[in-house]
């Protein structure tokens, strides 16, 4: 038929499309780390590496070798699972909650979460800048790792709240029947059955918290603290229409090297989260 | 095993709605007990309540001697079949129907021969290393029964535990929970809506409407002896006939004519005015294929068959009638009752397969008039019940 | 005789109580709600609070002894500033056209990605690789790319010279940062809009064809009315996520040639130059404008969220 095949070549090109769209910006920020120094300075236009312009491994050697740029990657490794870890905890019992159970004040905490969800982070900047100052977390791991867990609560609780609604009833009531304890009950079939849904949950979280700029700026001052995305803006001085471009080009690589494989391995289950998240809730 | 005494069961939601309203059922050790009626009827409450997974409002529930109200549902000792099998997907069919045993804190080998006692009466061997996801849905059932099985509780309860299955398969099922109940011995109760299921696995039904108990009795008695137009045109099927009656005399009159009916019936009823007569479709007869040759001819009347349908070792024909409004309002309430919907007033009557009726003509029918029953449209109530 | 036949009993007259269970089920909900509730309003409401608060000084950490309370004053400074409507402008703008490109392009990716049988999960992970880069290093590269001494743009353009500087004013600069903002946000858009087309029954779509619908109508017909709440979760929520474009304004211009926007502004008062007085002010000017474009949406195109999640 020929409709069939004109449908056919139409999502062929869509699919170029699509992966072109994705992965174009990509390949180009690492042609660029592989631009040398010298040929970025002079200027040179163009996608690929010029003749002679190239700069090999040297700049991905500079970024590894760069005690600020080592400290950030730390930094982000750190705060970002340690808030995973602990929201996801947290969330969990608050989705069960949610899903599973009357009680008065649902509706608050659901209108809480998705106020929160919306939140415009900049405008807290400032009084937590004040807070944090006053309370010593400034410029600490504790100091990022609180207002992460704040706001990836939401979409955890969201994306949880989801999955366990999804879980039949029965399931519970049957494990009860079945002579298990409330806790049994959770342990056993409850827990084993939202895995799936946790681990989701884990992924969106340590995305929020990787991808964190405001706060990274707001809330360090050295390296003790300082995420790789505040890192990479504070690289080389703030005027930005003269950077190192091809040396931050690696650093964003390196930067970037921990999504993509998490994205690699978990693609099926991030697709899962998001849509269960926002659309079916 | 232990008999379950249901007294004065009460459940109310937030809403103050009696979803079952004082219902007291005595189910004897050993009993199998079905609670039937359509939907939204409180059958299901009641039985979430004797399990314990919901609250009741007030009355008592005794089994095996204990009031067992304040109890969780892991101390009652029950165990329940429900409807979608809830199954757990994690775990294989083996440790599914091990997982009561485990919360018991069995040893593995105690466990083991359970188990396998139970795959071998339902003949899930084969798949005891398989997950759930990967079965049909007869074996999911047959798995659900051996987590019921397997474990020595007090009571089976099973919540429509047939509902999802084909139609083939679940006449299976039936025969199979049936010969299971009479081997074990132990003391069911049965939800379901199918009052075909109702009938032939029970040793009593219970019928609900709306959370009240209509009539609790045996399955012959319900059919034979309803004591209310609800029951009566609830149970059986095709249903039974309603037509506007009077009684004078010992002569009842009918859409189709005046017949003679038994004294003991006419004198409950003559002069009541107008009343609901109720005539199951196998109490009719095409007279040309009654061997005997002395019909009652007192008995007989034409009738314009309109649809009939042949099923090989009988038919049905349907018989359209005109009624007033009035009438006609009560048969569709009364069908609404029952969960079915009653487009036209007709009469729908059983033939033997020989009869060579056919449609769109007349035909002369008998009509078993002893077989009869009297209602009052107002109450609902038989009249000539046991008689 | 075994029979027992109850004819409507009356109604016992007990006022429905809480049951043992349900109080117990509160408790418990409560309990296991409690810290996650704590910790959302512990970053926010107590900072929103004390921005509040803070708003009505005169109050800078270059000068903290000279706090004086100026009641309403910050806010009639920032609303009287042409700079606050000039930022709000740009900011709506940037929210305007980056949503709507989005909804366009990720409506197209999420037929395309409906209809694909092959190499589907290639594709997937793909269009995650845009939402999981960082948000600054999509900056880097979009800056990069339109540069005209390093970048590609520029070259690969018909009718644009090689030495066209998109970063010295004011239009073009916005036109890259929405390239960045939206090249990294089209794929999630198009994952939320491909769950609302899944839930487009096939059946429908063929009683449609059968009707004698052709594609156009199948599309404005039946496929846009029933993704309706996916579509306008998904606008809600991007919108609103636009709004508070930050990331890319800092890393590719800096709010230079007034492409500052309202968050940009905020930041700028707050961390740069220390003024947590009016910082504080536009702060909560900030949460206003978001709850009031929230409630917008809301109602303009009656979003209803609890049928989105299915709740009903």
């Amino acid at each position: 038929m020929q409709t069939d095949v004109k449908s056919k070549i139409g999502t062929a090109l869509g699919v170029a499309v699509i992966l072109a769209w994705c992965l174009l910006p990509v390949v180009w920020i690492i042609s660029l780390s592989f631009k040398s120094q010298a040929a970025v300075t002079n200027g040179s236009p163009g996608f690929f590496p010029s003749d002679g312009g190239g700069a090999g491994w040297q700049n991905y050697k500079d970024v590894l070798h760069n005690g600020q740029f080592k400290h950030a990657i730390v930094n982000s490794i750190g705060i970002s699972l340690i808030a995973t870890l602990l929201s996801v905890i947290i969330a969990t019992l608050a989705a069960y909650a949610i899903a599973r159970l009357e009680f008065k004040g649902k509706k608050f905490v659901l209108t809480t979460a998705l106020v929160i969800a919306m939140f415009p982070v900049v405008s807290l900047v400032g009084p937590l800048f004040d807070m944090w100052r006053t309370f010593h977390l400034y410029d600490t791991w504790l100091g990022l790792i609180i207002p992460y867990m704040s706001f990836t609560l939401p979409l955890a609780i969201w994306t949880l709240s989801a999955f366990f609604r999804e879980i039949p009833w029965e399931m519970e009531q049957a494990a009860q029947v079945d002579g298990a304890t409330a806790w049994q009950a959770f342990r056993k079939v409850i827990v084993p059955l939202a895995a799936p849904g946790v681990f989701t949950a884990a992924i969106l979280t340590f995305f929020f918290a990787w991808n964190d700029f405001v706060f990274g700026i707001s809330l360090t001052s050295t390296e003790r603290a300082r995420p790789i995305p505040a890192a990479l803006s504070f690289f080389v001085g703030q005027d930005p229409f003269n950077r190192p471009a091809s040396l931050l080009a690696a650093g964003a690589v390196v930067a970037t090297v921990p999504i993509v494989v998490l994205v690699l391995f978990f693609q099926r289950k991030i697709v899962a989260g998001l849509t269960a998240g926002a659309v079916k809730g | 095993m232990a008999a379950i005494e249901m007294k004065n069961i009460v459940k109310k939601y937030g809403d103050g709605f009696p979803a079952v309203n004082d219902v007291s059922i005595d189910v004897a050790d050993g009993e199998f007990m079905i609670l039937v009626g359509p939907s939204g009827c409180g059958k299901s409450t009641l039985l979430r309540m004797i399990v314990g997974l919901e609250d009741i409002t007030s009355g008592d529930m005794i089994i095996g001697g204990n009031r067992v109200n304040d109890l969780a549902p892991r101390d009652r000792n029950l165990s329940m079949v429900f409807q979608n099998y809830a199954l757990y997907p994690h775990l294989t069919v083996y440790e599914n129907i091990a997982f009561p045993l485990r919360l018991a804190k069995m040893s593995n080998k105690e466990i083991d021969e359970k188990v396998r006692d139970a795959s071998k009466t339902l003949d899930l061997d084969e798949h005891l290393q398989r997950k759930p996801g990967n079965l049909s849905g007869g074996q999911r059932q047959r798995v659900a029964m051996g987590r019921a099985i397997v474990r020595e509780a007090k009571a089976f309860l099973f919540d429509e535990p047939l509902s999802n299955l084909d139609a083939k398969l679940r006449g299976q099922m039936r025969t199979e929970i049936a010969r299971l109940q009479k081997r074990l011995g132990i003391t069911t109760v049965y939800v379901t809506h199918d009052q075909t299921e109702a009938m032939t696995l029970g040793d009593r039904v219970a019928v609900m409407k709306r959370g009240v108990l209509q009539q609790l009795a045996s399955p012959r008695e319900l059919y034979e002896q309803p004591v209310n137009l609800f029951v009566a045109g609830f149970i059986g099927s095709p249903p039974m006939n309603f037509l506007p009656a009077t009684v004078e005399g010992d002569q009842v009159t009918l859409p189709f004519g005046t017949f003679s009916i038994p004294s003991a019936k006419a004198e409950k009823t003559a002069g009541k005015g107008l009343l609901m007569a109720g005539i199951r479709p196998e109490h009719f007869e095409d007279v040309s294929v009654i061997q005997s040759g002395n019909v009652d001819t007192s008995r007989t009347f034409r009738a314009h068959i309109d649809v009939r349908e042949w099923l090989g070792d009988q038919q049905y024909a349907y018989v359209p009638y005109e009624a007033e409004a009035e009438v006609q309002a009560q048969l569709k309430e009364l069908a609404r009752e029952a969960d079915s919907d009653s487009l036209r007033t007709q009469l729908v009557v059983s033939l033997d397969s020989d009869s060579k009726v056919t449609e769109d003509d007349d035909a002369t029918l008998f009509i078993d008039t002893d077989k009869m029953h009297l209602f009052d449209p107002s109450t609902g109530e038989n009249l000539t019940v046991g008689l | 005789m075994s029979t027992t036949y109850i004819q409507n009993a009356a109604p016992e007259q007990s006022p429905a109580v809480d049951s043992d269970r349900s109080r117990a089920e509160n408790s418990l909900a409560r309990k296991l709600v409690a810290p996650a509730l704590v910790l959302m309003l512990l970053v926010t409401a107590f900072p929103m609070l004390r921005a509040l608060y803070l708003s009505m000084f005169d109050y800078s950490l270059t000068a903290p002894d000279d706090k004086e309370f100026v009641g309403f004053q910050n806010y009639v400074t920032a609303l009287t500033d042409w700079l606050f409507w000039r930022d709000t402008f740009t900011t709506v703008f940037i929210m305007i056209v980056t949503v709507a490109f989005e909804l366009v392009i990720g409506f197209a990716f999420a037929m395309v990605m409906h209809k694909v049988i092959f190499a589907r999960g290639v594709i997937r992970t793909s269009i995650l690789i845009p939402y999981g880069v960082i948000t600054v290093v999509s900056g880097f590269a979009w800056q990069f790319a339109f540069s005209y001494q390093n970048g590609f743009v520029n070259s690969w353009l018909p009718f644009i010279d090689t030495d066209f500087n998109w970063f010295a004013e004011r239009n073009s600069s916005l036109i890259a940062i929405m390239a960045s903002e939206i090249w990294k946000t089209t794929p999630f858009m198009s994952l939320l809009l491909l769950a609302g087309l899944a839930q487009v029954s096939n059946d429908m779509l063929e009683a449609a064809r059968v009707d004698g619908a052709t594609w156009w109508q199948r599309l404005y017909k039946v496929i846009l009315p029933n993704m309706r709440a996916a579509i306008m979760v998904a606008v809600l929520f991007r919108a609103l996520d636009a709004y508070r474009i930050f990331d890319n304004i800092f890393v590719m211009t800096a709010g230079a040639n007034k492409t500052e926007s309202i968050s940009f502004l905020t930041y700028r008062q707050v961390i740069e130059q220390f003024q947590l007085g009016i910082g504080s002010a536009l702060s909560v000017l900030l949460f206003l404008s978001v709850l009031v474009i929230a409630f917008l949406i809301v109602k303009l195109f009656k979003v209803d969220l609890a049928d989105a999640r299915q709740e009903n």
